[in-house]
């Protein structure tokens, strides 16, 4: 293989967000709208390299990705070792609020998945004026429990391996083997509790769908994309939302699973691509 | 219908490795057909199907029409995986999980052995 440089810069945001210091990693690329995205639980920014690597996307929009605090390159902050971790919706907010405040990214388009995809939900809600619009992949209200989380917090059990396990099944049966492996890899990295304490804000918090009728779409457009593959947020549970808010888009994107843009970007694109083109569109037009 | 399931599995010498601390009995339970699948060091050592008294580790359930839309070449959405069956309520796991969900990529492998070579 030539070697060749990415066209992705990182860096790191020194920031307090309620009311505690944080080191937030960032990584962006393109130039254009700002197109801010938010990982799974568990998992970090990586999850997005792809999208950061296709000109399709980065010669129209500016594509900024931050690890939360506690994933990927954003440590915990001082004190990490006396608490235990959990997010929860008004601080998850409050980041990313503070993450496009402090980079002074004017209405971007706001993407989110899983975790992501239920954040952006409520911003739309709350903050429509701040955001062009806001792209929901795997958007859903809540998740019933269908396994035993405490399991990811034994000591006799390998929460890293549990991770990879228990995120198998959620990638579409063919992904490229590569891409497969490398999502449930970014899953092998996290930290000790981390991903358990995302789905305190995943399947312990919910947002009720009479809420989440209150989006308003003549302000901030909203689109869900949904894997069919996904037994996490079922496409169903993404149909739903679509029903409640007037003038939502949604697609069921085939063959993929829960982590759309890392686990088979070229599937992906072929849904997200008139996505972000109505979304220029729209943005453009004032929306 | 588990006929082959120990040589498929113990050919399999990654599957193996991944489960080398694994030693447990897993009751297969079909519907109509029950199987206790003897593991030591992640090979499979015997599978019986019990009379009348069955010990077992722990016991993983579901109806025989969900196994064989699981074992099918190409799952549809939703019969793809085991956690998938859990889901949709259709499957259970039950009796001491511990060797289940500290060993789950192996367990996968297991349950999935029978779809190698499905049409």
């Amino acid at each position: 293989m030539n070697p060749r440089i990415e066209p992705i810069k990182g860096y790191y945001l020194r920031t307090t967000i309620a009311g505690v210091d944080q080191r937030v990693y960032v990584e962006e690329a393109g130039e254009g709208i700002p197109l801010l995205c938010l990982h799974t639980a568990g998992s970090d920014g990586r999850q997005f390299r792809h999208m950061m690597n296709d000109p399709r996307i980065t010669d129209h929009f500016r594509v900024v990705v931050f690890d939360l605090p506690w994933h990927g390159k954003s440590s915990p902050p001082a004190g990490w070792e006396g608490t235990t971790y959990q997010l929860d919706a008004d601080t998850y907010a409050e980041t990313i609020l503070t993450v496009k405040r402090d980079l002074e990214l004017d209405r971007p388009v706001l993407l989110g998945c899983s975790i992501g995809g239920r954040i952006v939900l409520q911003l739309a809600r709350t903050h429509p004026e701040e955001f062009a619009a806001v792209i929901g992949l795997q958007s859903g209200v809540a998740v019933p429990p269908y396994y035993d989380r405490s399991y990811l917090g034994r000591p006799d059990v390998n929460e890293s391996e549990l991770c990879v396990a228990l995120m198998s099944g959620l990638i579409g049966p063919a992904a490229p083997s590569a891409d497969r492996w490398e999502t449930l890899w970014h899953y092998a990295q996290g930290g000790p509790g981390v991903f358990n304490g995302d789905l305190h804000f995943y399947s312990d918090q919910r947002d009720l769908l009479e809420d989440v009728a209150k989006i308003d779409t003549s302000l901030c457009p909203l689109y869900l994309l949904s894997g069919e593959y996904d037994y996490s947020c079922l496409p169903s549970d993404s149909a739903a939302v679509a029903e409640h808010v007037d003038g939502a888009e949604f697609a069921v994107m085939k063959g993929i699973g829960h982590f759309p843009m890392s686990e088979d970007h070229d599937m992906f694109y072929s849904y997200l691509g008139p996505v972000l083109n109505s979304a220029r569109s729209r943005r453009g037009k004032g929306c | 219908m588990l006929e082959s399931l120990a040589d498929t599995i113990n050919a399999d010498a990654a599957l193996v490795r991944r489960g080398r601390y694994v030693n447990a009995t897993m009751l297969w339970d079909l519907g109509d057909e029950r199987y206790a699948v003897a593991i030591e060091h992640g090979r499979v050592v015997s599978v019986q199907k019990p009379h009348v008294m069955a010990t077992w580790t722990f016991a993983v359930r579901a109806p025989l029409s969900e196994w064989q839309e699981f074992w099918h070449a190409d799952p549809k959405p939703g019969s793809h995986d085991i956690l998938a069956l859990l889901r949709r309520q259709v499957a259970v796991v039950e009796g001491d999980l511990h060797p289940f969900m500290a060993n789950l990529m192996y367990f996968k492998g297991v349950l999935a052995a029978p779809r190698q070579g499905a049409k």
